[in-house]
């Protein structure tokens, strides 16, 4: 069979792919479907409910007060000297937003069979999709961590005393494309490895709830004395952005450079890691799901 | 013409049973035999052709073997094929919604597939913004949707509830929005699965029409699965048969469709003597068997409009019998007779020694309409009734061109009434 010219050919469908190509344009080329799947999450939100948006911010208060009443009270875990709403808000806020970029990264295949089986596009839409509409909770969540501070620090209520904001809030926005970062990373990871054997998706279920617990939201990093425990706490690659938010915006925490940059690098070998897994798996899930 | 898509020698092989323990096993031993010690993996090997009815050794089943041919550009083709010859999955490769195992496809221009209408759509949401969100599913732009957002409106006809959500819609309803965005894909090469087999007789028609334009105007491929022999040869020029997953056969569209009726052997021998009979009779002539047979003698399953013939066999008892006269009679799926045929009426009695013996009533061009039927049974000797069997066998009739023109009856119809031949013109 006379075979044609490679480059002529726009589709070449093949059992496998090399391992570094990404197609990054395709990806492009979908952006509106990216874009109006972010538009269906938080159209389909809350519809049907009463109080709507307002769960967003019902939900993590509720949290709130329940760690303020057991931590805080019963435990008599200490903040840092913080104000207990303040302090459980920024760490619940952010771990919302990371455990939610994970969560919907990590059942991307086994949610989303029907439609992956119908249709082709480049499955890593879903996940990136999720980080975005993701934001939406978060903010609300932020603009009610702003009330809060203002309530604070304006109504002089014990504890503003030791609120400071310094410069380094500004690097706010990296602490959130980490977190994105983070969450999608391991997420698209745990995706790919849980099409054909289900235990992984139980097992990270189970990971997750004792993952919140390593990382510094319901006790500071400074309460940590054992150096072998607090190095450990620290290899945690969230723990550096926790902490450097409750810094930047509160004034107490330990901020670190070198931890921020050690959570970044494994932040990008795990995307790399992640995507390459990933477009490995996406080729034949169907199969194995 | 150009090539617009090669198949290179494609297979899919496929893993049946459950994934378990086992499997992870055999997982660690595929690893360590493919990526440890460089070799060949041994389960390719192993895999066997892929035929549903029989029980196989392995585990692994090819379910596309070496398939390998070219569609031009501009043709429409119709892949046809038994359940699990493999028609799916072959679309489901040129989707890309799962890799083939080996072998490669490759294409020129744009490909939309349609395996399924209104893919993600969600209930929540109304109809407006689900032809945007399933537009961009199947891969067209917000600026490409907006521009044709009033005519896929007008296509789908359900303008008035175009800002409800697409919960309240009728199923018929959703199949529409979702047919109407997919009609306006404007693909180089366009995969149609078993999509029309769903929708209103009004809407196939109109969905039919519109492929036949996509395909006539303007130089697109289309390949299109369907079990609906009609449609088939009303849309397509070539096609392809598929049988456990190989290429049976490759060409001209009516010779593919003749050559997989005759493939379609039915259960061969249907037999009834142990089947309960109604009221007292002496069986004196007994029915034992039931076959549906074309003219040379083959077992068939019936296609509208083709030769067939039924064949009893009968017991006699002792010492035989003159006068004897059988009846078959088909009733549609509601048991109300459609059609008689009965040897009283029309041929000679039969005289009928004891024993077993054959008779067959051959109909010529079968008038029934693809669907399902009852079959009764009776024989009697000088009109006194010796066996009866009512409604008791299932007929299933497989659609097809019963006037030889490219056209197909609507569905609320199909079952319900029986052609004859005839002729329309304009009277002087």
């Amino acid at each position: 069979m006379a075979k044609n010219n490679n480059g002529e050919w726009t589709t070449i469908i093949r059992p496998k792919e090399s391992l570094w190509k990404l197609n990054l344009k395709e990806l492009w080329d979908y952006r509106d479907l990216c874009s109006l799947f972010i538009r269906r999450d938080i159209t389909t939100a809350f519809k049907q409910t009463v109080l709507g948006p307002l769960w967003f911010i019902i939900q993590p208060t509720m949290t709130v007060l329940l760690y303020a009443v057991v931590f805080g009270n019963i435990a008599k875990i200490p903040t840092d000297g913080l104000p207990e709403p303040l302090f459980y808000l920024a760490g619940v806020s952010l771990w919302g937003y990371f455990s939610g970029c994970l969560g919907r990264a990590r059942s991307t295949f086994t949610g989303n069979v029907n439609l992956f089986g119908k249709v082709y596009f480049p499955r890593l839409i879903v996940p990136i999709s999720g980080l975005v509409s993701g934001l939406l909770t978060f903010g609300i969540q932020m603009l009610l961590f702003a009330v809060v501070y203002c309530v604070y620090v304006f109504g002089h209520l014990p504890g503003s005393e030791h609120l400071s904001m310094n410069y380094t809030a500004l690097l706010f926005p990296l602490y959130v494309v980490m977190l994105a970062g983070l969450g999608l990373g391991f997420g698209i990871i745990f995706s790919s490895f849980s099409t054909k054997y289900r235990d992984i998706g139980i097992l990270l279920n189970y990971v997750t709830s004792l993952w919140m617990y390593a990382t510094p939201i319901i006790y500071p990093l400074s309460t940590v004395t054992d150096p072998r425990l607090k190095m450990a706490m620290q290899i945690n690659p969230v723990t550096s952005i926790f902490e450097g938010f409750k810094y930047g915006f509160l004034g107490a925490g330990e901020f670190s450079w070198n931890w921020l940059s050690y959570s970044f690098i494994v932040m990008v070998v795990l995307l790399l890691f992640g995507t390459i897994v990933f477009n490995q798996k996406e080729r034949n899930f169907m199969d194995t799901v | 013409m150009a090539t617009a898509i090669e198949f290179n020698h494609v297979s899919k092989l496929y893993r049946l049973g459950l994934v378990s323990t086992g499997t992870f096993r055999e997982d660690i031993k595929r690893w360590w035999i493919t990526s440890v010690q460089k070799k060949e993996d041994p389960y390719l090997t192993i895999g066997e052709t892929n035929d549903r009815g029989t029980k196989g050794e392995s585990q692994f089943v090819w379910a596309l073997r070496d398939i390998d041919f070219k569609v031009e550009q501009g043709d429409v083709v119709g892949i046809i094929g038994k359940n699990g010859a493999g028609k799916s999955t072959l679309l489901k490769l040129l989707s890309k919604i799962t890799a083939p195992t080996t072998g490669d496809i490759r294409a020129r221009g744009r490909i939309a597939s349609l395996l399924e209408v209104g893919t993600g759509m969600h209930p929540e949401m109304t109809g407006r913004e689900n032809i945007y969100l399933n537009g961009a599913i199947l891969g067209m732009t917000k600026s490409e949707i907006t521009r044709k957002l009033d005519e896929i409106i007008d296509f789908s006809g359900c303008e008035r509830y175009i800002d409800t959500p697409v919960k309240r819609y009728s199923s018929g309803m959703r199949v529409r929005l979702g047919f109407a965005v997919a009609a306006h894909l404007d693909p180089d090469i366009l995969v149609v699965d078993e999509v029309l087999a769903v929708g209103d007789a009004e809407f196939q028609k109109k969905a039919i029409g519109k492929m036949q334009d996509v395909s006539q105007g303007g130089g697109r491929t289309v390949l299109f699965v369907s079990h609906n022999m009609a449609s088939v040869r009303a849309l397509c020029k070539n096609g392809v048969l598929l049988e456990n997953g190989k290429t049976k056969m490759i060409g001209e569209i009516g010779s593919i469709i003749n050559e997989y009726m005759s493939s379609m052997v039915s259960s061969e021998n249907i037999p009834i003597s142990e089947i309960p009979r109604e009221g007292k009779l002496n069986n004196n002539i007994k029915y034992t068997q039931i076959q549906f047979l074309d003219f040379n003698n083959n077992s068939i399953t019936p296609h509208t409009g083709q030769p067939l013939r039924i064949r009893v066999r009968v017991h006699v008892s002792s010492p035989g019998f003159k006068a004897a006269t059988f009846t078959v009679t088909i009733s549609d799926s509601m048991a109300n007779p459609m059609l008689i045929y009965p040897s009283s009426m029309s041929t000679p009695a039969f005289n009928v020694a004891e024993g077993t013996h054959y008779f067959d009533c051959d109909i010529p061009k079968l008038p029934l309409t693809g669907g399902s039927y009852r079959v009764s049974l009776w024989c009697g000797i000088n009109g006194v009734g010796t066996d009866h069997l009512e409604n008791k066998i299932k007929l299933d009739v497989i659609d097809d061109d019963y006037f030889q023109y490219g056209r197909e009856i609507s569905a609320n119809l199909k079952g319900k009434v029986v052609f004859d031949e005839h002729v329309w013109h304009k009277s002087e």
